[in-house]
């Protein structure tokens, strides 16, 4: 008996919330808002998928020809900024896989009120509080950064293959992290090197999605012109080359629509 | 409203028929035994719903593994080449199956099978569970040359097997899917996570100072820089379980991935194997061309060979690669070393 109870208690539920939505939508204004960001990539304006990976077919600021073997980024803390009022902060991180075209959008779990934003961010990367943590997703794809320049996570693993300068095909490793100086026992950190993004003031009406875009070309540009003979591989105990990277990076994101 | 009572009346039918079905035999449950280490740092390991863990159902797998009714003549089982004593391989470059022909590929030791989370078995990914896997070497001509339809209808005739599919199963009527599913669910319980360096892990061992400077090369992006392919204190699997070309070759004998895939990006690729139990699993690399770890670690430093499809992660391939001191690479080989379990080796679960 009790079974029939539970099925007709559910068979009940169910109908009472369907008639419920109907009557939102048909009679009251949106309150609340369900939020997704949507991440996609370029080289300037020739959109970038998994399908464009390994063919050497870019060149960058610097007059290198390059591909893109893998690619794959952290993005955090997604912000909403209101007058007056506290920001409401999703305390949470997103591994965008571009090479397996996994998490390229993010649905944040709890609604946000409709109204006016001043703005809309999120962290590349991870902070430093953050990085400190143990997350075992990360760890299960292998993203860590090893123990001895700091711990913690790569913000973003960009590997490929680029023509040098005596014409053979060479690797980089385009790898973001912490500016670390010292390794071992007791490594130093310049300064940091993860990053807000601002993609700009907002009103929300309605279920909004966020169509985000990296522009891959953004981060060979500037203020540093990036030489790949120079900078390739070995770049994550590499201070200098981390903070380029920081200082490149601020120009790689934008927002390019909202849809509501 | 004549549907609805129609419906509610079927609930009510199964609802009582269940209640009245007097019991029935189910299979024991039997949870995976994660390691702690396993359980601190990745997620947890893969099962598929339709194949659940049970007492009966390992006990099976583990008695149809160690048989060599599994074979064409009788004289092979899947641990002829996957021995326990080896971390369940075998020690010859390729395997030679029951007619004698050996095969080109190394065979695989097992263990942390089920924390292969993308199911993409063999060197090159082909199979795609467990379960599938276990059809493939007991009809292939060269390892077990057998035909499944004698081999289930030997199993149905023997006097043990069909009781004991009825208990992991609920039916005495085998099939060469029930065989492959206890397969999978013994070879699931293959963990190995005791090895020197867990115990480090947990505190439980400190390493020489030989070992600590191996990790660090191995850690190291302008040494070893092995941790973006090999798992690292954080991914203690110690392998990342994707597909590369870390430059063994400048033309492909064997595609590998490419060859499953169809994709010309992906010739060359083998799956990234785990480093633990190095010291009962040689020879080494998905042909079993290197016979020691030296030869490996002299590879990793000096050997690397160009290709289109070389991972772009391989360093300094005009020199050779890396270049490591000779103290680096007695190192290095020193903490490869600290990965073996021999309490994996002795387990008395995983014997005949
Ligand atoms: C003749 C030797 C031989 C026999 C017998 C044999 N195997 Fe294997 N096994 C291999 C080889 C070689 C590979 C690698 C195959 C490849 O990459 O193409 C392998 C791979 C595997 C793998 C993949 C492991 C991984 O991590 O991807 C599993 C699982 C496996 N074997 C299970 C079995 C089972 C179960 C049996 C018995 C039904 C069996 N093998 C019988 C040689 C053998
Ligand atoms: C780009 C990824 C990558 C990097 C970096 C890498 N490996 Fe490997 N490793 C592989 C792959 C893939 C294989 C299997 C290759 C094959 O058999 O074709 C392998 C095989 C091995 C094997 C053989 C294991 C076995 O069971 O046969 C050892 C040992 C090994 N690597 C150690 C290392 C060490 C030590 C380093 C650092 C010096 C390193 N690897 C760096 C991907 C990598």
């Amino acid at each position: 008996m009790k079974k029939i109870f539970s099925l007709l208690a559910i068979i009940a539920a169910l109908t009472f919330s369907s008639c419920s939505d109907d009557n939102d939508d048909n009679i009251t204004l949106n309150t609340e808002a369900q939020t997704t960001f949507s991440f996609k990539h370029t080289w300037n304006d020739t959109e970038v998928t998994s399908a464009d990976f390994n063919t050497i077919q870019y060149t960058n600021e610097n007059g290198e020809m390059l591909s893109i073997e893998r690619l794959r980024y952290v993005i955090s803390d997604i912000t909403f900024s209101r007058d007056g009022q506290d920001d409401i902060v999703f305390d949470i991180y997103n591994l965008v896989d571009v090479t397996n075209n996994n998490n390229t959008t993010l649905s944040l779990d709890e609604n946000i009120p409709t109204g006016v934003y001043t703005n809309v961010s999120f962290t590349f990367g991870l902070d430093n509080e953050d990085n400190a943590e143990n997350y075992i997703d990360l760890n299960t794809e292998n993203f860590n950064v090893p123990e001895m320049l700091g711990g913690g996570y790569h913000y973003m693993q960009f590997d490929g293959k680029f023509i040098n300068s005596s014409d053979a095909e060479q690797g980089f490793n385009y790898h973001a992290i912490r500016a670390v100086d010292n390794p071992g026992m007791n490594p130093t950190f310049p300064q940091d090197t993860f990053f807000e993004v601002n993609l700009g003031a907002v009103t929300i009406t309605n279920n909004a999605t966020f169509q985000v875009q990296m522009n891959i070309a953004e981060w060979f540009k500037s203020p540093n012109l990036w030489d790949l003979n120079q900078y390739n591989q070995m770049l994550m105990p590499n201070s200098t080359a981390q903070i380029m990277m920081y200082e490149n990076g601020a120009s790689v994101f934008s927002l390019e629509n909202i849809i509501q | 409203m004549k549907n609805w009572l129609l419906f509610l009346i079927l609930v009510l039918v199964f609802a009582c028929s269940s209640d009245d079905k007097t019991e029935t035999y189910e299979p024991t449950p039997l949870a995976l035994n994660i390691p702690e280490i396993f359980e601190q740092n990745i997620i947890s390991p893969v099962i598929p719903n339709n194949n659940p863990q049970t007492v009966e159902g390992v006990a099976l797998g583990k008695k149809l593994f160690f048989d060599n009714k599994l074979s064409g003549d009788e004289t092979m089982s899947c641990a002829s080449c996957h021995s326990p004593q080896l971390a369940f391989t075998d020690n010859t470059a390729t395997s030679d199956g029951i007619d004698g022909i050996f095969g080109t590929r190394n065979a695989m030791p097992l263990f942390n099978l089920a924390w292969n989370y993308g199911e993409r078995f063999n060197w090159d990914g082909q199979a795609l569970s467990l379960e599938r896997q276990a059809l493939e070497p007991v009809q292939n001509p060269i390892e077990m040359h057998a035909n499944w339809e004698d081999v289930v209808l030997k199993l149905q005739n023997d006097p043990d097997y069909p009781e004991l599919f009825r208990l992991a199963f609920k039916t005495s009527t085998i099939t060469k899917e029930l065989v492959t599913m206890a397969i999978a669910q013994f070879e699931r319980t293959l963990i190995s996570a005791n090895s020197k360096f867990d115990k480090f892990l947990l505190g439980q061992a400190t390493l020489t100072p030989q070992e600590q400077n191996g990790l660090n090369v191995f850690m190291d992006e302008t040494r070893g820089d092995c941790f973006h392919c090999h798992g690292s204190p954080n991914n203690p699997l110690w392998t990342d379980n994707i597909f590369h070309n870390n430059g063994l070759d400048a033309n492909f004998t064997d595609l590998g991935l490419g060859a499953v895939t169809g994709d010309s990006n992906d010739n060359g690729k083998f799956r990234s194997p785990s480093l633990r139990n190095l010291a009962y699993t040689a020879p080494y690399m998905h042909d079993g061309r290197f016979n020691t770890l030296d030869e490996v670690i002299e590879f990793y430093s000096t050997g690397l060979q160009d290709s289109p499809t070389v991972d772009s992660l391989m360093k300094k391939l005009d020199q050779g690669g890396v270049n490591l001191t000779t103290q680096d690479k007695a190192d290095l080989k020193a903490f490869l070393l600290s990965l073996s379990d021999p309490s994996f080796l002795t387990n008395t679960d995983f014997q005949d």
